[in-house]
């Protein structure tokens, strides 16, 4: 019997299994951010372990609430900041150089095929878009990695997800995994990997490949997962080419960890993609995904455009090829936050910004923010974001108020109509 | 031995996500006890009081399937953990939620629909309290201290012996 991506990964990183069924693997990569790891740093003061099991295994950044918001949040991040100095830990990103987590940390080479990546983050699981086992994991597990360099999983079982035909104009990935999201529901994949094959997957950028693996939790899942390839190399070959003779040997190499043909999953869902259209969520769970045309000229009050799942430089250029000499809706406020200083950069040089700002839109500096209601871009009670994030639950952007989301093409379409737009109608 | 039991609180919901056990507006604070007031504070569960003063008294949490969805934060179990709440019940958790329950040294017990429903059939009853036997695996509810429900159940090996031992560090720390 052959085996998946994520048992040769768990294979490579068994360290023990101290009861049947739970694998201690050995972790390349602890990542870490403001928010749920300064409860672990003072835990590890008050139990006098203050340090870690590899400094260049660890990497840190403020990215949740930056610049700090209020004296919490600046202590939060002075904790985070004072450890990281303190334990030597040089991949720590803070103000000018800080971004959201999930993008900065590709963006640096963080991530490679065949790792095992933990961070006390729910959409870890956006690494696996590199041939890793990326896992969210709670603080204490976090601490434990931090210290020792370990983390515990039941071995997860595989569903396998085809990807084929090809996408309609106005069709992205973001609406590729709500609809997957609608098929599992909100616990289809609890417990399982993700693992995203077929043509439309290997026509797929890293950035967008992380777009479908990032809301792998949305569906339960603990992480979505991409085999390996040419494209994969691409993007980290400024990292990796000096162990490597050339791109075509580094494929080769990383065919190591493509699951087998005879691999077993617990199920195949094959979508075949032609069909599909621009989708949003309504409510509440993620899985209550609708036909924008079917939802209807709902009105909103915010558009942003910005996170772990949609904050990229495509993800901007889609958006801003839209907003582009149009103007948001009288009434409607727009946001863009760009995923990562260089992703910043980039859109400035290229014009997005611009585009962005002529036609309303403020920009923010690079940040988790109003994703999760914390800073820059909270709702008030009542109101409607068409947002391109990752989740909707109630209270999400702020008590009262409903996400629906949405690509940043629908996203970019709603702003100018101020009611959920079809992108293809604008 | 520790032990696991007393009032219920019974949240006859599925998918309860972590944002609504504790929202991300609160997770500035650097100390748990600071999410004390704010527990379930924006749960949406119709006739639900997050200031009523059972929820307070209840040390043990009834609920439906995927219960903890979404967000990895610890501090939702740490806001059950720090409201005197140190075991929950439910048809199923999301992955991370469970696991950080257990890591706390925290009881997350999955019982089939059937039993479940048994078990929210007498949320009604006036003085309803249980008590959990880690050791036999059994979970028995009281009326007026005569036992009216009684069931098995099973957890893992690593999460029961995380339960035991008071949770994943100690537990990493002596062994690797």
């Amino acid at each position: 019997m052959g085996k998946t991506i994520t048992e040769k990964i768990f294979d490579a990183h068994c360290v023990d299994e101290p009861f049947s069924g739970t694998k201690v693997l050995s972790l390349d990569a602890v990542l870490c951010h403001e928010i749920t790891t300064p409860i672990a740093i003072t835990d590890l003061m008050k139990r006098g372990k203050d340090r870690v099991f590899d400094p260049t295994k660890i990497k840190a950044v403020i990215d949740h609430v930056t610049p700090s918001k209020d004296s919490k949040s600046a202590t939060q991040a002075k904790i985070l900041r004072d450890w990281a100095h303190r334990n030597n830990i040089t991949d720590f990103f803070d103000i000018g150089a800080n971004g959201v987590c999930h993008a900065l940390f590709p963006e640096k080479g963080f991530i490679r095929p065949g790792y095992t990546v933990i961070m006390g983050d729910s959409h870890t699981c956006t690494h696996g878009a590199f041939g890793a086992f990326a896992a969210g994991v709670g603080t204490t597990d976090l601490e434990v990695g931090i210290l020792k360099g370990v983390c515990a999983f039941r071995k997860p079982e595989t569903i396998k997800v085809e990807l084929c035909g090809s996408l309609q104009e106005g069709v992205y990935a973001k609406d590729i995994i709500l609809e997957l999201i609608r098929q599992l529901t909100v616990n289809g994949a609890t417990d399982h990997i993700i693992e995203l094959h077929g043509p439309v997957v290997e026509a797929m950028d890293m950035e967008e490949r992380m777009t479908l693996c990032n809301m792998a939790i949305e569906a339960g899942g603990t992480s979505g997962v991409c085999m390996p390839d040419m494209k994969t190399v691409e993007y980290l070959w400024p990292f990796i080419k000096d162990d490597y003779e050339s791109k075509e040997q580094a494929t080769q190499a990383f065919t190591q960890w493509h699951s087998d043909s005879d691999a077993s999953y617990a199920k195949t869902i094959t979508l075949d993609v032609s069909t599909l259209e621009p989708v949003a969520t309504d409510g509440f769970k993620p899985d209550n995904v609708k036909k924008i045309k079917e939802l209807g000229a709902r009105k909103i009050d915010q558009v942003y455009i910005g996170s772990c799942t949609n904050g990229r430089i495509s993800d901007l250029r889609i958006a801003a090829t839209i907003v582009s000499g149009t103007a948001l809706a009288p009434g409607v406020r727009g946001i863009v936050s760009p995923a990562t200083p260089a992703i910043y950069k980039q859109a400035m040089e290229e014009g997005l910004l611009a585009s962005f700002i002529n036609a309303g839109y403020c920009i923010t500096n690079p940040t988790c923010g109003a994703c999760l209601g914390m800073s820059n871009g909270v709702l008030a009670e009542g109101e409607v974001c068409a947002s391109t994030t990752n989740r909707n639950f109630n209270g999400r952007m702020g008590k009262g108020g409903m996400v629906h989301l949405m690509s940043p093409a629908s996203a970019a379409a709603s702003g100018i109509n101020g009611y959920l737009t079809d992108p293809r109608d604008v | 031995m520790k032990s696991f039991g007393g009032p219920l609180l019974f949240l006859d919901r599925s998918d309860i996500n972590t944002d609504e056990i504790i929202p991300a507006k609160y997770l500035t604070e650097v100390s748990k006890e600071a999410l004390k007031p704010h527990l379930l504070e924006d749960l949406k569960l119709e006739g639900f009081d997050p200031s009523a003063p059972s929820i307070k008294e209840a040390r043990v949490v009834v609920t439906r399937s995927n219960f903890g969805c979404g967000s990895s934060r610890e501090h939702a179990p740490w806001a059950l953990e720090v409201n005197g709440i140190t075991a929950v019940i439910a048809e199923s958790f999301a992955r991370i939620f469970r696991q950080n329950m257990f890591n706390c040294g925290m009881l997350a017990i999955e019982l089939e629909k059937e039993t479940l429903d048994k078990l929210f059939s007498l949320q009604s009853k006036e003085g309803l309290s249980c008590e959990i036997d880690l050791e036999k695996s059994q979970i028995q509810c009281l009326e007026n201290g005569t036992v009216i429900f009684s069931t098995s159940y099973s957890v893992d090996e690593f999460g029961a012996t995380l339960v035991q031992s008071g949770g994943w560090v100690d537990f990493a720390d002596s062994r690797y």
